[in-house]
């Protein structure tokens, strides 16, 4: 998934940051004065929303709204109430984000006056369908859609259940703003909305660096703030395998970084999944197989295929070794486990960059692929594996996920798998688009946003104008998109980095899997971005700045 | 040595850094290598020491020229003992280890300064003793033996038996920060300064005002910030700031040199002080636009000798920054006053004669500061009536060029100092800090004497994209890659890959003492960065 193939993504943005080097050693006569004054953000008409909600009424009528009389509330005919602890919990913290702490709440009868005519007091959330999924978790089917309108006396947010609620607590919080003498204030307002895709996800990956569970979970409410809903966590790879498995201790006790301090206990992946689904967020586990997998051989033995150097076994290990019984005795046990401790009704098999130069040195294989009458398409013996664990995973009752290679090397799938686009430049990966669909397949993609690559200069806008269902295909082809995923590999990332190297670039992919398609202003995104990137760093969140400017709450971290 | 009196402070003069650590220390793994910069000479051996936290000590040696009481020194011992002991919280010792008796512990001599040969000092048993001329050099030399203690499984800490004699290749090792692009918070600058001292930097280069903003709060001036800065409250550096800097700096053996960068880059410098800028023209009426400094002013010189005497008070390096770089001459060029001065003074249509004009003027006003100074190469390019101690400023081009500039500078008896190959706020994928650390500072053609005048290099962090929120990671350790560079023999340390796992492991020892150092590449940490 990390080879360096992604060129299209270094070409983007280049020619428009090159004249704005300061300094740029190339460019010595380039002079950036005049290009940087006009790369001041300007107000957009939308404020600071972001992503942009799909249908937006912003008025000139400004209410204030005060932290001692303000409040979030269940509406009556709301079908989730104060049992809700979702919901509960949402209203703290929006109450949190929008005032920055309690305010000193009014005696009864004593706040009357502060309710005068221009004063906001309260926002309503009503859940309208009978069942508000206050319990449930967030599937690709959710309905994320809400209305919500400010006005007099009060504001109201509909939606149907909790997850659009959710989002809409989010927007009405980006509509809040300080006036010239500090007092919080919102516009009169009528939003709509709901998401272009259903799958609007971040991948992080924790094998080629452990990220410690606090890093997971602030860039979870990030992603809230972004109205991201799914996190792909890449979980193990060939470096470490920190999943501490109940089944199989012994593959993090052998596999982690450190047994103890460098792995995943099932109480951290209960943390994760559970802080997730308080923020609509999915959590989709990849344990990615055949390849990708040499932390797993150090904790099974005889799981990996070992090379031979001639006709010795060299020592070195490949890919799972997929003739032998025990390899599938273990893989039904292991996601038999996956299965009940990731609700998620998907989970990601991984199927990608197979190197088969070792099965090719294994006797045994070779014995096995005449058996099988594979000859020497090794890509068959992959798609052999494949389809074996297809149907273990099948029985778990999961749907699967799984990089394109799968679908290239045509294995048979299930109808209602997800083919993850990763690879190619742009032409490559909207044919492959156009291919998959085609085909009949549901699709995500990846190419144009792996974030994990970076270069000088406003990289963003090139994440922002790249778009999943640009590529040749009918109608029913581009419904077959069902989102997209930043990928944030982890080779040159950890803790020390991942959050400013994150935030705001994911931003521009979550408003274009979020946003309408035809919201594809870049100077009016740059405007409303910067304003969002600094409301991110007030929550306590270090994005990192888009160009040379401040904001009036500077990150406090170092 | 050319560099005499780079560093003062107080009342230690440092002629040269220059110090000498000496441990002679009965067992273990870990050797020199693992201290990054590379020592220039040394030898260790596999014999190791226990440390024990409740009995190790910092002292003066009896023939040290500095005693309790030296300022410098008093506050390193106590921030050295936190580094090397990071577990030891004082309360409790981790007793129990019954091997490690306390008349095995290790004590510390700082001999500072002191005539004494390298032959001559005296290594009593379980005692490490440090020989510097000067306390800068025993600060580098306390950062050194820090590097050197480590733990073994159970906790314990060991030193191994090594005798160090170091010195750095060059005299000028900075780093700039741009504090104009993006306002960096005082505690984001004192961290950076933290840093510098455990790659052994020794010069902060505070590029403190350009055309963004300027945050720089002026006593005579107080409006250039109050007008110029983002915020005239929050986002400024108000004269208690500054000091701070200098001092938490000055204890950590770092200059701090102050760039007030002109003629051009001073767009915000004009909300706050009016006709200082030239105003520019479309046609024959002004546009509203203003361009750089106006040169053809003779209130310009007298605001711009007012200032910098405020600045050469407050900022005591003998050296500062003037930037003049990057001058664009379209609005000097649309501005008739200006082009009647450029007739009146004969410069004919040669606008580079009027920036050199303004340079030569400004120059001046700092040599009769007493201050030395440092300007960008454009500076040179354009005209060669400088002051021959002026020291010129590299940023530009490919190795290919700086390597002619450099020839062509030093060949005109100039002092340079080298930042083109270290523009590390260019980020690209992957590993480059490999670039940085290949440079060859020196590999020009040019006389031995023509290399003498290379005083050093310059890591330089410009601040388009970089505030308090990635400052960190994106500076470290790719700077610690020029560090070793300015620091190290280049012979002995030419190997990027033999530095690949030394720097690794530097990299942790950053993250365990709380520095947001980024990963060289896939691997852990013993100790991971805790924060977000």
């Amino acid at each position: 998934m990390t080879s360096p193939l992604q060129l299209a993504l270094l070409l983007l943005a280049l020619g428009f940051s090159r004249g704005l080097q300061h300094h740029y050693p190339d460019q010595a006569d380039q002079v950036d004065g005049e290009a940087e004054l006009e790369l001041v953000a300007e107000p957009s008409k939308f404020g600071s929303l972001w992503p942009l909600p799909q249908k937006v009424k912003l008025s000139a009528v400004s209410l204030k709204l005060t932290g001692v009389s303000f409040q979030i509330a269940d509406a009556k005919g709301s079908s989730a109430g104060s049992g809700c602890s979702l919901l509960q919990d949402a209203y703290r913290r929006y109450y949190e984000y929008v005032f920055g702490g309690a305010k000193r709440q009014q005696q009864p009868g004593k706040g009357r006056r502060a309710a005068g005519p221009a004063v906001l007091t309260e926002l309503q959330v009503w859940i309208t369908s009978p069942d508000p999924e206050c319990d449930g978790y967030p599937g690709v089917a959710s309905d994320e859609s809400y209305e919500l309108t400010v006005d007099q006396p009060y504001a109201v947010l509909k939606a149907p259940k909790v997850w659009g609620a959710l989002h809409g607590l989010e927007t009405f919080s980006q509509l809040v703003y300080e006036d010239e003498y500090g007092v919080k204030s919102i516009n009169s307002t009528t939003i709509s909305d709901f998401p272009r895709f259903a799958h609007r996800g971040i991948l992080l990956d924790s094998a080629r660096h452990f990220l410690p569970i606090k890093v997971i979970l602030a860039n979870l409410e990030t992603m809230a703030m972004n109205k991201l809903n799914v996190f792909h966590w890449h979980i193990t790879d060939d470096q470490s395998f920190p999943y501490l498995s109940r089944t199989f201790p012994q593959l993090s006790q052998q596999g982690a970084y450190h047994p103890y301090t460098h792995v995943y206990t099932p109480a951290d992946v209960k943390m994760v999944v559970e802080f997730g689904r308080l923020r609509g967020i999915r959590v989709i586990p990849e344990f990615d197989t055949p390849g990708h997998t040499q932390s797993w051989g150090k904790g099974q033995t005889d799981l990996l295929t070992p090379c031979y150097s001639g006709s010795k076994p060299s020592g070195s290990f490949g890919p799972v070794n997929p003739i032998l019984n025990t390899t599938y005795d273990f893989m039904s046990q292991f996601f038999k486990e996956i299965s009940t401790v990731f609700p998620d009704a998907y989970v990601h098999l991984g199927g990608d960059e197979v190197d088969f130069s070792c099965w090719k040195s294994n006797p045994d294989i070779q014995t096995f692929m005449d058996q099988q009458g594979f000859g020497k398409d090794f890509s068959k013996l992959e798609s052999f594996y494949i389809q074996k664990l297809l149907n273990i995973v099948a029985t778990t009752q999961k749907g699967y996920m799984i990089w394109q290679e799968v679908f290239d090397n045509g294995v048979q799938l299930k109808p209602d798998t997800l083919i993850h686009v990763w690879k190619g430049n742009k032409e490559q990966y909207q044919s492959e688009m156009a291919n998959v669909t085609s085909a009949g397949f549901q699709t995500l993609l990846s190419t144009p946003w792996y974030l994990n690559r970076i270069s000088y200069g406003q990289d963003w806008q090139g994440h922002y104008r790249a778009d999943p269902q640009d590529f040749k295909g009918t109608e029913e082809q581009k419904k077959l998109v069902i989102g997209g995923e930043a990928c944030l590999w982890g080779e040159y990332v950890d803790a020390t980095n991942l959050t400013p190297r994150l935030w705001p670039r994911a931003s521009a992919v979550a408003e274009r899997l979020w946003s309408a398609a035809d919201v594809t202003d870049i100077n009016d995104a740059f405007n409303r971005l910067s304003v969002h990137r600094c409301r991110m760093v007030a929550r306590g969140i270090p994005a990192q700045p888009l160009f040379s400017s401040y904001c009036p709450r500077e990150y406090k971290g170092v | 040595m050319e560099t005499t009196g780079l560093v003062s402070f107080g009342r230690y003069t440092c002629s040269h850094l220059y110090f000498l650590l000496l441990i002679v220390l009965p067992l273990g793994q870990h050797t020199v290598e693992g201290v990054w910069p590379l020592p220039q000479i040394f030898t260790s051996s596999i014999e190791r020491y226990p440390l024990n936290p409740q009995a190790f000590y910092f002292g003066y040696g009896r023939q040290s020229a500095a005693q309790f009481g030296c300022s410098v020194l008093d506050a390193a011992f106590i921030r050295y003992y936190s580094l090397i002991f990071p577990d030891y919280t004082g309360k409790h010792s981790t007793t129990g280890k019954s091997h490690i008796g306390k008349k095995q512990s290790v004590g510390f001599d700082v001999l500072s300064p002191s005539l004494l040969f390298p032959d001559n000092l005296s290594v009593s048993a379980g005692k490490a003793s440090l020989n510097a001329e000067t306390v800068w050099g025993a600060v580098r030399g306390l950062e050194t033996f820090s590097q050197l203690v480590y733990q073994d499984d159970f906790g314990s800490y060991f030193v191994n038996q090594t005798e160090i004699d170091d010195f750095p290749r060059f005299p000028f090792r900075g780093i700039l920060l741009d504090t104009s692009r993006h306002f960096i918070p005082v505690h984001a600058i004192l961290k950076t300064l933290d840093a510098m001292a455990y790659s052994k930097f020794n010069v902060f280069h505070w590029h403190i005002v350009d055309d963004p903003s300027f945050p720089y709060q002026s006593q005579t001036f107080p409006d250039l910030s109050r007008k110029g800065a983002f915020h005239p409250m929050t986002h400024i550096y108000t004269q208690s700031d500054v000091r701070r800097v200098i001092s938490h700096a000055r204890l950590r053996g770092i200059r701090v040199l102050p760039e007030f960068d002109s003629p051009g880059h001073t767009k915000s410098w004009g909300k706050g002080q009016s006709d200082l800028l030239t105003p520019c023209y479309s046609g024959s009426t002004p546009s509203g636009a203003f361009g750089p400094v106006n040169p053809a002013l003779p209130s310009t010189y007298q605001f711009m000798a007012t200032l910098l005497k405020e600045v050469s008070s407050v900022f005591p390096d003998s050296y500062i920054h003037l930037g003049g770089d990057e001058v664009n001459f379209s609005c000097w060029k649309s501005n008739p006053d200006v082009r009647a001065f450029m007739q009146k003074m004969g410069f004919g249509v040669d606008f580079t004669k009027l920036e050199a004009f303004y340079m030569e003027n400004i120059v001046n006003i700092t040599t009769f500061l007493n201050k030395t100074a440092i300007v960008w190469q454009d500076v040179f390019d354009y005209h060669e009536l400088i002051p021959k101690d002026t020291v010129l400023h590299i940023w530009k081009g490919s190795p290919a060029n700086y390597r002619k500039e450099l020839s062509r500078m030093t060949k005109a008896g100039m002092r340079v100092l080298l930042a083109a190959p270290w523009y590390i706020n260019h980020i690209s994928y992957g590993q480059d800090w490999r670039n940085y650390y290949t440079v060859q500072p020196l590999n020009f053609s040019g006389t031995a004497e023509q290399k003498k005048l290379v005083i050093g290099g310059e890591v330089c962090m410009w601040g388009e994209y970089v505030d308090a929120t990635n400052l960190t990671p994106r500076l470290w350790p790719r700077a610690s890659a020029a560090a070793e560079r300015l620091w190290s023999d280049e012979k002995q340390t030419s190997s990027v890959d033999k530095a690949f796992p030394r720097l690794q492991d530097f990299r942790c020892k950053l993250v365990r003492r709380g520095i947001r150092a980024e990963p060289l590449y896939v691997g852990h940490c013993k100790h991971e960065y805790q924060g977000v």
